[in-house]
């Protein structure tokens, strides 16, 4: 039974993982880039890290919870680091003059 | 369980790989550096899956969160850096 929950939460991670670097190697502009890689790489970093953490309680011992509950602790902080290191990115961006894309201009 | 483990990391490596392409030919800095970071967060997925791998957990969990903890560092430092920069290209496009 945990083995099944396990198993689709990678699942689920990878084919999130898949959208955003599919994104990120095909939208059209460096705004528009940044956005798979803010919200996917998270979404997809809770689902397998989550997972890892569910499996690593397979067998309850004092080693086992306390790998679990650092694996918890890697996903608060990728929570917390990822949006804001895109955040960072975008505004570097905008303060060194990057103009936005719009329809009907050459892909950059 | 372990083969599953070993066909998760190898699709992680594929995507790693598909995000280096934005690292390598992206047109600014910036591109570039989003690609590192798109690498970074799967990295750290992937050590703790090295560790299920290797059964040695407890050890590269503090690889992970390290590793994690360097690359948000790297960068915002970059990133501070890159946009003192009145140019973000890297030829000269001519003005």
């Amino acid at each position: 039974m945990l083995d099944i929950i396990v198993v689709t939460l990678l699942v689920l991670g990878l084919i999130v993982f898949f959208g955003g670097s599919l994104g990120i190697v095909r939208f059209p502009d460096f705004y528009s880039r940044l956005h798979p890689a803010g919200k996917m790489d998270t979404l997809a970093s809770l689902f397998m890290l989550g997972g890892l953490a569910l499996y690593e309680l397979n067998d309850i011992s004092s080693t086992s919870v306390l790998t679990a509950l650092k694996i918890m602790l890697i996903l608060v902080f990728v929570f917390i680091a990822s949006p804001t290191a895109t955040h960072a990115i975008v505004d570097a961006g905008f303060r060194a003059g990057q103009k936005p894309w719009t329809q009907g201009q050459p892909r950059r | 369980m372990d083969g599953f483990f070993l066909t998760t990391a190898l699709i992680l490596i594929g995507l790693m790989l598909m995000t280096l392409y934005r690292a390598i030919v992206g047109p600014t800095v910036l591109d570039r550096l989003l690609g590192v970071n798109g690498i970074g967060s799967k990295t750290v997925v992937l050590l703790v899956i090295a560790g299920h791998l290797f059964h040695r957990e407890e050890m590269f969990v503090d690889i992970a969160l390290a590793y994690g903890m360097l690359n948000f560092i790297a960068v915002i430092a970059s990133a501070k850096f890159f946009q003192k920069r009145k140019g973000l290209h890297q030829e000269p496009q001519g003005q």
